[in-house]
């Protein structure tokens, strides 16, 4: 797709509008339990990556973060909550437990610098691709 | 592998509270616990995204009304490669049963982790009754 093709219609280019229509075409079973947890959504621009995934209440410091060429594994817990004598739960929905989620990038990741932040209980990733695998440019010389 | 009797993804509301918005935003129901404890009950829910400037509660008659805005960040020039997960804002309404000390309703976010403490009306505290041997 050309970027003039875009603004020779007019419309401006619309991430929200994107995630809205792609996350529409998931068949209902896929949102719900065929997905592992942690949910993650994957953003791809270029050479970079960014993935995002929803852990509230879990801290930051007990997330482990592994990367081994392609793929990336996010490990981590949530206490339940303990009670003592005279308290009891009126609802219990709230997720506690381990978690163990691997995830494939498209390209090979550079694990030196991959950054990952923890604000307001998501946890933001970016995963730049491996320098030795970004094409390379080769000038053309004329005689 | 998390607890896998709990629903742990997020679910859409199906029909909004009060009426639907007038942005076209998703709005889901955030999981929650509520404990109850001798002197107040605690409503903890899970709200990733939002923070103590977001988050909306109001306790109208006996409706307990949570609202959290979730501020969208999409990662610029990026496209979606995986989507597992829909963005939006939390909602939710609970009646209590019991009366509260409105007037000491406190609420707190760490890690997009919503906190009220409704401490129970003087009024509807158990009271413990001392049972005195008969001399």
């Amino acid at each position: 797709m050309l970027w003039s093709d875009l603004e020779r219609l007019g419309r401006l280019w619309d991430p929200w509008r994107e995630f809205e229509q792609m996350h529409r075409t998931l068949p209902k079973w896929a949102s719900q339990s065929a997905i592992e947890f942690p949910a993650v959504n994957v953003w791809i621009a270029g050479d970079t990556a960014v993935i995002t995934t929803e852990l509230a209440g879990v801290d930051p410091q007990s997330i482990d973060i592994s990367v081994v060429g392609k793929s990336i594994t996010l490990r981590g817990s949530r206490d339940p909550e303990g009670l003592s004598g005279d308290e009891s739960y009126h609802r219990r929905e709230r997720w506690h437990g381990q978690f163990t989620k691997t995830i494939e990038m498209p390209f090979n990741i550079e694990a030196a610098k991959v950054e990952a932040k923890f604000t307001k209980g998501v946890l933001h990733i970016s995963l730049p691709r491996a320098e030795a695998e970004k094409p390379k440019k080769i000038t053309v010389k004329s005689d | 592998m998390a607890d896998s009797s709990k629903e742990m993804h997020k679910k859409e509301v199906e029909t909004p509270e009060k009426g639907e918005m007038t942005r076209a935003r998703r709005i889901y129901t955030p999981a929650v616990d509520i404990i109850e404890r001798k002197d107040d009950i605690i409503v903890t829910a899970d709200m990733p995204g939002t923070d103590e400037k977001s988050v909306d509660i109001t306790l109208e008659k006996n409706i307990l009304n949570i609202y959290g805005k979730v501020e969208t960040v999409i990662p610029e020039k990026h496209t979606l490669y995986i989507s597992e997960y829909g963005l939006g804002d939390y909602q939710r309404a609970f009646t209590l049963a019991e009366e509260v000390d409105r007037e000491k309703i406190q609420a707190s976010v760490k890690n997009g982790v919503l906190k009220i403490i409704l401490p129970k009306a003087e009024a509807v505290k158990t009271r413990k009754i001392a049972v005195k041997a008969e001399a």
